[in-house]
């Protein structure tokens, strides 16, 4: 009979988890959210060669915890691993334990014993502690903790069979009192003598064994949770307080530090038995490393080295090779096969001269042409004789559609991957070691200095990055705040405005940098102080891993992992809203009935007429330009080609110089720089609003993000253009007026005092 | 009284307590910061906060901030 048995994989983060749980369940893995929280959620079978030879009928199931120190309930990783195998109870959990880290790493093992299930120990890193010359008593350790310990390293894969078939045993293993437990830590007399207390008043005796001890450890603590679960009645609450204030009266210390030392040093007990040291007389290699990267005056210029080839190659050179690659060629006219004969196809379209005479070069004379996915599927439904709105719902909807999401996917895989090797080599907590002075403020973390960096060149990679940040809040004002940034596809209409209203001036690129910067400065602020952020404040409290060389395999999954994610999570938002807006911009009602129509009588534009007085205070009301920032949210270039079309112009080059005259007598300048501001601000493209959906992982807080960015774009093109009115003819206006409060209301938002509840002021006051 | 955030880089110190409340506390002890434990302070961030500790021979990073609760001799 086949029965399932559900192995849970527990340590702390940098234990080697991960890489343990690729090692067991190799391709046969599910990657999710645990429910309600961005916290990752790791499923697999365990891999049949692995299968122990009395499992062989058996289902294995691998679960992958979130990687955390302890089981107290303080952040959403703690709360995920202690709920998950306090009520789903898997069959045996394999505690994954750091050689080279012993003592804490044990502690979150005495939490875990304290859960009443079968548990075996890994000691992960058993070659590299080995290598410095440690010993490690493992048969001592086994009886200490009552657990079975298994020596492995899960990088060289020595030692994974045997932990894993150690532990299916454990999960079967009965004696008397039924399945075998590890044995939960003792405390000192006085807290033993309390719990027992506890355990009376509270009317504990009835639960088994090992719930009773767990639960009169939680309370006396002063788990909230603990006392929720139980259902105390206030007269019971009131009695076990009675019991620990007691105890914390006699002891000179508060009942959850006397919990947490008591288990510090019950550890060093164990470790002192079971733990031979090597004599450390020399620096360890990573502690030279780290000499050297964090050091006071090096830390930076490494740090803007690092960023900066990370940034070349992601973004600039390999990057926009892929991206070109991808949209103008895969998803676009074609492309050459490995590049050959490209320069010399463009040098010859750049020396054709069509009065001339002559023909015009084909780009299939200058190397082996592969056409792109729209020109094959044109030809294709041409031949076909499909009817002109199918070919054009084909092409210029779905496939365009799908392109926008799959023409992000190389450029982003090849960041995925220094990402990947920035954090798991260990490099990534520096970052955040080096810049979280500066990030902090804006209720930013340092690592967020990555995703605004990543999004001058797309904003798309840019909200992705936000993942290596581990702070809920921090990162969800990274996600809303990182599009402020101008990206490369913003560029085109920066230089539409620069050029058809500003002469091509200097400052107007510069400008809109310092707009997107000054945003992020003011949002993070704001967003800092509002309810939505409030509360929780995750400290900075963080572990700086001893630097190791991650594994090509680990790193090549954690990019596929992140790219297959976006294609997935982001992918159907993103083509479904190309499609709409393809349809919008291109069909209409004319004589003949509804049907496909030019751009100027589609329902767009009838739409974009009926909404443009909303603009009408950013000092641009009028439909045309409605429709281009409507467009832009496909991407933000066609912005630019969007004003050719309505200005009667069929194709215009990327900074639309056909168009300028048109629109140099459409705009004023303080409407054009006021339009500029909104667009640079304002809901990013679709493909990035994918990347903000699958990165929020809710739907409230993914309008959250959109809402904001709309309402402080607004704002803000309002506040410039009419206090910009107000200068240039002196003149107030009921709109003024407006535009006052409005900025009142911001800078209100901006300065006002906020109460820390449990915060950082009022604790440091309170000691 | 002295706490982690005067102990000046080089130095070791033993932590006498812990100050504070709730989350940042629990997660500070969690680390294994607790009474008795000796703290080596080894550098700060080049913007001169946070700062980087070795206790129970691992590196942790701190806010001077949240150093500042914690008491040593």
């Amino acid at each position: 009979m086949s029965r399932t048995v559900t192995i849970a994989l527990a340590g702390n983060p940098n234990s080697g988890k991960t890489t343990l749980f690729n090692a067991l369940t190799g391709l046969n893995q599910h990657v999710g959210n645990w429910p309600g929280v961005t916290v990752e959620k790791k499923e697999g079978r365990l891999k049949p060669n692995l299968k122990p030879g009395e499992a062989a009928g058996d289902d294995v199931v691998i679960v992958d915890l979130p990687g955390v120190y302890s089981l107290s309930p303080h952040s959403p990783e703690e709360v995920v691993a202690d709920r998950y195998l306090a009520d789903e109870r898997p069959d045996v959990i394999i505690n994954i334990v750091d050689a080279t880290n012993l003592e804490r790493n044990l502690y979150l093992t005495g939490q875990l014993a304290e859960l009443g299930l079968p548990m075996i120990i890994a000691v992960n890193m058993m070659d590299v502690a080995r290598a410095r010359g440690d010993k490690l008593e493992t048969e001592k350790l086994a009886l200490e903790l009552g657990c079975t310990v298994a020596e492995m390293s899960a990088i060289t894969g020595e030692g994974v069979q045997n932990a894993v078939s150690r532990a299916h045993s454990a999960a079967q293993d009965k004696n008397a009192d039924g399945k075998k437990l590890p044995a939960p830590p003792r405390f000192g007399l006085d807290i033993e003598q309390s719990l027992t207390r506890i355990c009376d008043a509270a009317g504990l005796n009835d639960l088994p064994k090992h719930k009773r001890r767990r639960a009169a450890v939680r309370l006396f603590e002063r788990n909230a949770a603990a006392t929720r679960e139980l259902r105390l009645v206030p007269d019971k609450q009131a009695k076990i307080e009675e019991i620990i204030k007691n105890c914390e009266t006699a002891m000179d210390d508060d009942s959850e530090s006397l919990i947490t030392a008591s288990r510090y040093a019950r550890i060093e007990e164990i470790v002192g038995k079971c733990w031979v040291p090597a004599g450390r007389g020399r620096l360890s290699v990573s502690d030279r490393i780290d000499r050297v990267v964090t050091n006071r005056w090096l830390a930076l210029p490494i740090f803007a080295l690092v960023i900066f080839f990370v940034y070349y190659v992601s973004i600039t050179s390999l990057g926009a090779l892929a991206t070109d690659w991808a949209n103008d060629g895969v998803f676009g006219e074609g492309w050459h096969l490995a590049g050959i004969g490209t320069s010399q196809y463009e040098l010859a379209v750049e020396n054709f001269n069509p009065e001339s005479g002559g023909e015009k070069p084909e780009p299939a004379d200058y190397g082996i042409w592969v056409p792109g996915i729209p020109v094959l599927l044109g030809d294709m439904l041409k031949a076909l004789n499909c009817a002109e709105w199918l070919q054009g719902l084909v092409i210029d909807g779905i496939t365009a559609g799908v392109g926008a999401v799959l023409g992000f996917v190389p450029q982003m895989l090849i960041l995925f991957l220094f990402l990947a090797f920035m954090e798991s080599c260990g490099y990534m907590a520096r970052v955040a070691f080096i810049m979280d002075r500066l990030f902090r403020r804006f209720g930013l973390s340092g690592k967020s200095f990555i995703p605004l960096l990543v999004g001058t060149g797309c904003g798309v990679p840019g909200v992705m990055a936000s993942r290596t940040i581990e702070s809920e809040r921090e990162r969800r004002i990274t996600v809303m705040t990182t599009t402020f940034i101008p990206c490369s596809a913003k560029l085109p209409i920066l230089a539409l405005i620069a050029g058809a209203l500003f002469d091509g001036a200097w400052w107007v690129a510069p400008s809109a940098y310092f707009v997107g910067v000054a945003s992020i400065v003011c949002s993070g602020v704001i967003l800092k102080k509002t309810r939505l952020f409030a509360g929780d404040i995750t400290p900075f409290v963080m572990e700086l891993p001893a630097y190791h060389w991650p594994t090509a395999g680990a790193l090549l999954r954690s990019m596929w992992e992140r790219g297959w994610s976006f294609i997935k999570k982001a992918g159907t938002i993103i083509l479904l809203a190309t499609v709409f807006v393809w349809f919008t911009s291109h069909f209409g009602w004319s004589e003949d009935g509804f049907g496909m129509v030019e751009m100027t009588e589609s329902i767009l534009a009838v739409a974009g007429s009926s909404i443009s007085w909303i603009f009408a205070p950013l000092g641009w009301g009028s439909w045309q330009a409605t429709v281009a920032a409507i467009t832009g949210l496909i991407a933000k270039e066609n912005v630019v080609g969007t004003f050719g079309v309505l200005f009667g112009f069929a194709e215009v080059t990327e900074d639309g110089q056909e168009v300028w005259s048109a629109l140099g007598a459409h705009f004023t300048a303080l409407g054009a720089y006021s339009f500029l501001m909104f667009n640079m601000l304002c809901a990013p493209c679709f493909a990035a609003m994918g990347a903000i959906k699958r990165e929020m992982n809710s739907v409230g807080w993914f309008w959250t993000a959109i809402g904001y960015q709309c309402g402080f774009a607004y704002v803000a093109s309002l506040c410039f253009y009419q206090f910009g009115l107000v200068f240039s003819s002196g003149r107030l206006v009921p709109g003024t007026v407006i535009a006052a409060a409005a900025l009142g209301l911001f800078l209100w938002l901006l300065f006002r005092p906020v109460k820390t509840a449990g915060g950082l002021a009022s604790s440091a006051q309170s000691a | 009284m002295h706490t982690l955030k005067d102990v000046p880089c080089g130095a070791t110190a033993r932590v006498r307590g812990i100050s504070g409340t709730g989350a940042l506390r629990r997660r500070i002890m969690d680390m294994g910061i607790v009474k008795g434990v000796d703290i080596h302070v080894r550098k700060l961030a080049p913007l001169g906060d946070p700062l980087e500790v070795t206790v129970r021979g691992y590196e942790l990073s701190l806010r001077k901030g949240d150093a500042a609760l914690i008491e040593v001799e």
